[in-house]
């Protein structure tokens, strides 16, 4: 059973394509070697800046023999499906056997693959493999048209067993592989041969390589965390870059050091930010302070004067890199001190935040008007709410996050502390923009949540307004993320509001921001069916009788489905205008709808579950839908639950069935007189008292007891089933009986869309 | 070997000319243009393209008005110095002629950390893309190095190797100089020694000062609508001149390409340019260079002959 050593040997690899690398050189290579018939008893891949390295044991020697047969078409048949047979298996006429096969003779096919060396499968696969790695973004070199992700230069393929190792020849655009390879770049450049993996990585850590990326992640961390307690101070833990910084480095030596005294009053967040993106540092926190005093770089040499040159390098560069910061630090605490926080925000007048949406400014005008109506549905002060709208985007015109960008929000709380606004405003800076993903924390006080949804509603209803809306895997604006927040964000404070008024403010606001684009952009013909539009939309939106109106007339739109045609519209472009906002509103909603199924399908609460809820008035109150969802999805995991839905599904065919025959619906109430069994009877009181506890207890919104209440109905409706028949000649029972299923239905559908649940 | 420490700026300049003039480059001359980078000199972003061999090392003044800092930034100038170096084919021992070169200018690779971190180059206004590294000396960036896979729209076949070295950093790295404006320009020992700042801190403020505020933007817009016409109509005059030769003018329409690209960057420190204006007008340059690129591969020196020999 030998062993089979590969080495993919190129200049520097990206280091954060590194570990997909690995992953994709072991399934390839083991994958094509078991097609062909080889198996080995274990793989793995291991990689350095410069190599990607396989090593596979237990590899069998060669594989099996086959023998396979092959029909082929009747020695009647005609020439050309003969010659068909011939080029598909490779033979000639006279190789093929003739036999009976049932309705005459036929001709077959005894096709024999002998068993073929390991080292031709191995030299196969893994040119296969070099040719078509899928890495992200590949290059040619020189002369050559093969890819790799930087130049190849070499290729060690040893196959090795106890006799002794061999190398597996190939030959790859002129890079023959061998047993060779090289040692780090400058501590042991020189070329050495190799005869198995064990000799390989025993040879590679002399020649100054850690082969294993998790030994040097570990050697780093190691080494980080000493030289910094050392110190008195701890390493900030940051896995991502602890990986990154691995796949840099052959041979990691670890150096720290200490920031200059006068960058240690710069915000941690800034000091982090900068040494990690900029140079790939660590910071070391002092835990007495909690600030970033010091900082650790892995260097990929071993210098004679331990480190103190590269050390010194690294310093001057940090200090170059802090002074900017410090400059930008400066900068904006002065620009806040001289014209205000909200002062800093003036020049995104001048930023385009889209094209039809208008600048910045724009656009955050209309996240302060939300976050005002906003407010009092979630407990916060309406101008606290809308002072924090207007600042909480102001940091996008600091020097600091010009530079950094993803310190937006972060530099908002310090520059808004620094302006004096209250804690609540300052903290809305970052709270805003959260959550940020699935696992992201949910914001709590009551002006970040108004001021959230508001910016949230507003990106949604804006691109819906100007129809860019997500398409299959492409969401370039983060529009499931955005309202996948906002339902995160309801649920998770528990609030209770309609949302549809609120997409209904958002979408005007969104078509007034479009027409004032256009009237400020284009100005001729347009102008005045632009003006026309502006106008009545902000009278609109600032009248609150108005807007009312508006909201009663797309409300009504929306639940009848129907395409606009407002008849109070006297403008002749309001009738389109309306149906068109009605058809985006209603968009919108079904596509808060399937977020909502999303997340709850997560939480295990089944899709039909939801649409038996959906279908129930007051379907924008997120809350109240998925307090209803999840009685429901409780109530049917009993098992009376269960047996009632069967119960009120057969009720619910018979009474469908009958009414379609009759052409007319079951509702006008069943009379007990007209009972004839027991069961009947029973039924009958046992729907006055449902439907008693029901009313009340969904009045209450308490859908467990409105849901347990119906349950007792289980009992009373299968003996009534089990002893009645419904379709009785007696037209008079019968319609009887009919009237009372109808009320059945009634009731059930009182509390959920019981018709939308599978099975 | 370690060479000795290098003790100014200009030895320094010196001692790259002469390792890669040794390594069988010619030393060309800076490009009499402004541009903004030394790729944008036709001998790297024309000779890219087309299957002749080439090797080329020059310094080239560069300019980008919007980096201007009136003299005072240590490290931000508004005109600077790149050296520049293109080899086609790019051959199999680039990285060790580059490191090479840092030893000629006195970096002992014993003593230094040098590191080649991801950096994937692409020219927006060249139509240009390949792959490659930034290099850092010390957690440092020094150089840029870039397999060149596109240029002008065109695939590179075979390969150029680009190395890029941002002279005035690298210089004073080895120098061990903190502003630029203090690093010796000639020797030291010189009778009449000069520092960058003799030379320079001027010229920083003034251009600057004109950059910023003064470039007349009515001017310079005309200037880009009269370079890109120009362009398009030297590219359309045809092949063929009136005595019956082919000749086509890619270069005098690459001059136009240059201009107009760095009349851009003027625009754009002038803060006129919109940032949806700014993608217009970065896509009306490329537009330009493409069939600039499209017009030298028809040509000699862009390996047509040897094209349809092939």
């Amino acid at each position: 059973m030998p062993d089979l050593l590969i080495e993919l040997f190129s200049e520097e690899i990206p280091a954060r394509m590194q570990a997909k690398a690995r992953t994709d050189l072991k399934t390839l290579v083991t994958d094509g070697l078991v097609a062909a018939g080889l198996t080995y008893a274990g793989a793995h891949a291991l990689s350095t800046p410069r190599r990607l390295v396989l090593a596979i044991d237990g590899l069998t020697a060669e594989s099996r023999a086959v023998r396979e047969e092959r029909k082929g078409p009747a020695t009647t048949a005609p020439e050309q499906a003969v010659q068909g047979f011939l080029r598909s298996t490779g033979l000639t006429l006279e190789q093929l056997e003739v036999r009976d096969a049932g309705k005459g003779q036929a001709y077959f096919a005894v096709i024999e693959k002998p068993g073929r060396k390991a080292a031709e499968i191995v030299a196969e696969v893994l040119e296969a493999t070099v040719r078509n790695f899928p890495w992200p973004k590949s290059m040619r070199w020189g002369t050559g048209a093969l890819r790799w992700v930087r130049p190849l230069q070499s290729i060690l393929c040893l196959l090795s067993d106890e006799s002794g190792a061999e190398v597996v020849p190939l030959d790859i655009d002129g890079i023959r592989s061998g047993n060779t390879t090289r040692g780090h770049r400058f501590l042991a450049p020189e070329a050495f041969s190799v005869s198995s993996f064990e000799d390989y990585a025993a040879k590679l850590k002399r020649a100054k390589v850690m082969l294993d990326p998790e030994e040097r992640a570990g050697h780093i961390w190691h080494d980080a965390t000493n030289a910094a307690f050392a110190a008195g101070l701890e390493v900030v833990e940051d896995r991502g870059l602890l990986t990154e910084v691995a796949g840099l480095v052959e041979w990691p030596v670890v150096l720290m050091g200490r920031i200059g005294e006068e960058f240690l009053g710069l915000p941690p967040e800034v000091l982090q930010t900068s040494m990690k993106e900029h140079q790939k540092f660590f910071s070391c926190r002092n835990p007495k302070t909690g600030r970033i005093e010091g900082f650790v770089t892995v260097a990929n040499n071993d210098p004679a004067d331990h480190g103190a040159t590269i050390l010194k390098g690294n310093q001057k560069v940090l200090s170059a890199r802090l002074s900017d910061a410090k400059f930008f630090w400066e900068n904006d605490l002065r620009t806040v001190r001289d014209v205000g926080f909200e002062g800093m925000a003036e020049g995104l007048a001048h930023v385009t935040f889209h094209n039809k949406l208008g600048s910045q400014k724009d656009r955050i005008g209309r996240i302060e008007a939300l976050a005002r109506e906003i407010a009092p549905l979630v407990g916060a002060k309406p101008d606290l709410a809308a002072e924090a709208a207007r600042v909480a985007k102001a940091d996008l015109q600091s020097a600091m996050v010009g530079e950094f960008p993803e310190l937006q929000g972060t530099m908002g709380v310090y520059y808004a502390k620094a302006a004096g606004l209250p804690e609540a405003v300052a903290d809305a800076c970052k709270a805003h923009y959260q959550p940020l993903g699935p696992s992201d924390a949910v914001p709590i006080e009551p002006v970040s949540v108004a001021v959230a949804l508001a910016d949230k509603i507003d990106t949604l209803t804006g691109f819906w307004a100007i129809d860019e809306k997500p398409t299959g895997s492409k969401d370039p604006f983060a529009l499931r993320r955005a309202a996948l927040g906002v339902i995160r964000l309801v649920l998770g404070n528990e609030l209770r509001f309609e949302l549809f008024p609120l997409l209904l403010r958002g979408v005007f606001a969104a078509e007034l921001s479009i027409q004032n684009v256009q009237l400020r952009s284009v100005e001729a013909r347009l102008t005045a069916s632009s003006r026309k539009i502006a106008e009545h939309l902000s009278r609109i939106s600032s009248d609150h009788d108005e807007f009312d109106e508006a909201l009663q007339v797309f409300a009504s739109l929306e639940a009848t489905g129907a395409k606009g045609n407002n008849e109070d519209a006297d403008e002749d472009f309001w009738p389109s205008f309306s149906s068109e906002v009605s058809r985006k509103l209603s968009d919108l909603l079904a596509f808060f709808h399937d977020r909502l199924k999303v997340h709850l399908r997560d939480e295990g609460i089944r899709h039909d579950v939801i649409d038996a809820c959906l279908a129930m008035p007051g379907n924008d109150d997120l809350t109240l839908l998925v307090k209803r969802a999840e009685a429901l999805s409780e109530f049917l995991k009993t098992d009376d639950g269960e047996n009632l839905i069967q119960g009120f599904k057969r009720a619910n065919n018979i009474l469908t069935q009958a009414e379609e025959k009759d052409g007319v619906e079951y509702s006008f109430g069943a009379d007990p007189k007209f009972a004839e069994d027991e069961t009947e009877r029973t039924l009958f009181a046992a729907l006055d008292k449902a439907e008693a506890a029901i009313a009340p207890a969904m009045e209450a919104e308490n859908f467990a007891a409105a849901m347990s209440a119906m349950a007792s109905l289980r009992a009373p409706i299968d003996a009534f089933f089990e002893a009645v028949q419904v379709n009785t000649d007696n037209q008079v029972v019968r319609r009887n009986r009919l009237n009372l299923l109808s009320r059945i239905r009634t009731i059930c559908l009182s509390v959920a869309d019981l018709t939308k649940l599978e099975g | 070997m370690t060479a000795t420490a290098p003790r100014s700026f200009q030895e320094i300049i010196l001692r790259l000319q002469t390792y890669w003039a040794g390594k069988g480059c010619a030393v060309l001359q800076p490009y009499d243009m402004e541009v903004g980078a030394g790729t944008f000199h036709p001998a790297t972003t024309l000779r890219a393209l087309g299957s002749r061999p080439w090797a080329a090392a020059y310094v080239q003044p560069s300019r980008r008005p919007t980096d201007g800092r009136y003299g005072e930034n240590p490290n931000r100038l508004q005109h600077y110095y790149q050296y520049q170096v293109l080899i086609k084919p790019s051959p199999a021992n680039l990285q060790e002629l580059y490191l090479g070169s840092l030893a000629a200018i006195g970096i002992d690779m014993g003593l230094h950390d040098i590191r080649f971190v991801e950096d994937d180059w692409e020219s927006p206004t060249l139509g240009a893309w390949g792959l490659g590294w930034e290099v850092w000396c010390d957690g440092m960036e020094v150089s840029q190095f870039t397999y060149f896979q596109q240029v002008g729209g065109h695939d590179c076949k075979p390969v150029s190797g680009e190395l890029t070295y941002g002279l005035e950093r690298l210089a004073m790295y080895v120098l061990g100089i903190d502003h630029v404006m203090d690093m010796p320009f000639n020797d030291p020992a010189s009778p009449i020694p000069l520092k960058y700042g003799d030379i320079f801190r001027q010229t920083e403020q003034e251009y600057s000062r004109w950059n910023f505020d003064q470039a007349d933007t009515e001017m310079l817009l005309q200037h880009f609508k009269d370079a890109e016409a120009e362009c398009e109509r030297i590219l359309a005059a045809g092949e063929t001149d009136g005595a019956g030769r082919r000749i086509v003018m890619a270069h005098p329409a690459y001059d136009q390409c240059i201009k107009a690209s760095h009349l851009f960057n003027l625009l754009d420190a002038r803060g006129v340019i919109s940032v949806t204006e700014r993608q217009a007008y970065i896509g009306r340059v490329r537009a330009l260079a493409k069939k600039c690129a499209d017009a030298f591969v028809t040509t000699e020196a862009g390996g047509a002959s040897e094209g349809r020999a092939a």
